[in-house]
Formats: C-alpha cells, structure tokens, sequence
C-alpha cells in the first residue's frame, strides 16, 4: 500500500523542505521506495536540497500535462536505490496543477509500487498548499516554537481536517503528527522559548520529532546533501528518530534537554 | 551561564507567548469549527453592555463556545480592571 505524507505547515522558512528531504532519505535508507515531490509550483527548491538540480529535465507539471512521462520526470537519486525526486516546475502559474493531474500521477506511483509519497507542501494557504494536502493519509505539521508559526500551523490543522479527500470522504482523518525544528534547549531552559511540552499543548498533536537547532542545516543546504546523511550531527539523529516514529516505532525524544555542564564550565560560562 | 549573566537576566517571555496563544488558538478554532456567528457580535453587543458600568478593556472579556459530551457551553469571562472594585 503506497502511504501519502503530506509536509507542511503554513508558514515559510520553517523548515518544510529540508524535512522533506531528510524524512525522504531517512525512509529510503529502511529500504522503502519513497517518492518525494516539490509542490512549490514557480519556487523549484527540493531539487537544490536534495542536490539533483543540474539533473531536472522534466518536472511535475510536464508529468500532469503529458509532456512527458512519470518515469522520465523522476530523478533517481545517487545515493540511494529506491529515491524518486519530483521537481516543480520553475516557469508555469501555479494553476497548471489539478487535482485530477495530481491524483493521476498518485495512482501511477502507486501502481508502481512506491511505498512512500512524500508531498512538500508550499508556504501559505493557496491552491498548491491545498493540492499538497489533498490527497494525503498523513500530515507533518513543521513549526517553529515561535508564536506565528504556531498559529499558522493551526489553521492548517483545520485546513486538513475539512478541505482533504478524507475528511470530504468521511474516510477518517488524515493522521497529524508535529515536528519541531528549531529548537533550542538552551533557550528553553531559561524560559525564552517555548518547550516541546507547551506547543504540544496548545496544537494538541502527537510529536513525531524534535530537531534542534544547528549549524549543520546550512551547511547541508549549502553541499545538497540532505542533513541527516550526516551522521555526526544531532539533526540527523533527531530525524532519523522522526523516521522511525512514522514508521511506527517508539523512540523516545532526544535533544530536547541541555547537555549537562561540568561546575567550573557552569562558573565561568564555557 | 557565566557569573555575570546572573545580573543582567532578561525576564523569561516564553509563558507569555504560551498564553497568548493559548487564546487566541482556541478563539480561531471556535470560530471555524462552525461556532455560532453572531460570535463576534454577541461579543460587541456584551463588551457595550458591560463598559456603561465598567470600563473594560475589549481584550478582556473572553467568549468561547466549548462541546463536552455533546452539550454545548457558552464560557463568558470578564477580568475586571484593579479600580473598578
């Protein structure tokens, strides 16, 4: 049965892409074939993360006006033998993607066995936010700990649980899980930013995982390589966590406390 | 932290943003969960009616419609202001 995650969250620059990206890889990496659309009609982005960008010769709405085919338009990742990329298109307007031209593409993957679609979803509350949900079994809401990405997020809880096929269907809800990104344990601690416990509260979701904030996120946007191939980083263990959250398993939470420091690092602010 | 963070602490706002959102998360999903409509005018016509005996400020006065076992309630909240009592 091929699964439709959906990663969103309203806001931009939370860190959608980059999820997409690394719950992508991380689900390749258990062995499932995973595909991992660019929903961002206009704004191609994933295709620069992922590090297939000189690579794209056909995208999405080539595929949905039948300019090409889906086998063409899917980029194989290098790295890893059951990854699909689907870029977005850089030129068209945005109402070049249909709900009938996605689903058609969905029901081809489908039939070829993907395990996985992984739909990143654009910034905002327009017709490519609203195609990215559509049609998804589950949703990533990616947000901040940050007042205006909380609340952003929640009106994209109410998005999914009345303008997708399953609450339009009746056919139960699509599942909703949270994935902080950004946090800082530090900050935290002394009381300037919101725990994990507080935005959990006030969205009522289940976390599917914690991603602190780190360096190493630039600095794998900078090489295309997405972040959780490096496997000396904490992002990448939190995803890692994340992946195998979705998957069913359960991880406990990492990287939402500080690090412990020695008496004198604590006297002398190392 | 070293020594001197200790005297220059900047008072913690995570609470604050808690709160805030508390609120007006909970305003917003009354209001699209199909929560009445007259919502925003009830609330007009109510902060009217309270401010010819006491002047509250339009943030203070909370309404929210809540279902629990499938009876609804209509939760009214006014925070008075110090003077007034």
């Amino acid at each position: 049965m091929t699964e439709i995650i959906v990663v969103t969250s309203g806001k931009g620059g939370v860190g959608k892409t980059t999820t997409s990206a690394s719950l992508a890889c991380g689900l390749a990496r258990r062995g499932k074939k995973v595909a991992v659309i660019d929903f961002d009609i206009g704004l191609r982005n994933l295709d620069l993360i992922m590090g297939c960008e000189r690579r794209v010769v056909y995208d999405f709405v080539n595929v949905i006006q039948a300019e090409c085919t889906l086998r063409q338009a899917l980029i194989k990742d290098k790295r890893l033998e059951t990854l699909f990329v689907l870029a977005a298109s850089q030129t068209r307007d945005k109402d070049a993607l249909s709900a009938e031209g996605v689903r058609r593409v969905f029901d081809e993957l489908t039939a070829e066995g993907f395990d996985f679609i992984v739909c990143d979803s654009p910034a905002g509350i327009e017709k490519g936010a609203h195609l990215a949900m559509y049609f998804a079994d589950r949703a990533v809401v990616v947000v901040n700990p940050e007042v205006s990405s909380v609340r952003d997020s929640d009106r994209i809880l109410g998005l999914l649980s009345s303008k997708t096929l399953r609450a339009e269907q009746g056919n139960g809800q699509v599942k909703e899980h949270l994935l902080l990104t950004r946090y800082s344990p530090k900050r935290v601690a002394t009381g300037e930013m919101m725990s994990v416990g507080d935005v959990k509260e006030i969205l009522g979701l289940d976390v599917v995982g914690v991603v602190p904030e780190s360096p190493d996120v630039l600095a794998a946007s900078n090489a295309g390589v997405p972040v959780i191939f490096n496997d000396d980083s904490d992002v990448s263990r939190a995803y890692e966590d994340a992946v195998a959250r979705l998957l069913g398993e359960t991880v406990p939470l990492r990287f939402i406390e500080e690090p412990k420091k020695g008496f004198l690092a604590r006297m002398f602010g190392g | 932290m070293g020594l001197l963070a200790l005297f220059r602490r900047t008072p913690p706002s995570a609470h604050v943003a808690k709160e805030r959102l508390r609120i007006i998360v909970q305003q917003e999903r009354s209001a699209r969960s199909g929560g009445p409509d007259y919502m925003p005018l009830l609330r007009r016509e109510l902060l009217e009616v309270i401010r010819k005996y006491v002047n509250v400020d339009p943030a203070a006065v909370q309404i929210n419609v809540e279902r629990e076992d499938g009876q609804e309630v209509l939760e009214f909240s006014v925070a008075l202001p110090e003077k007034a009592r």
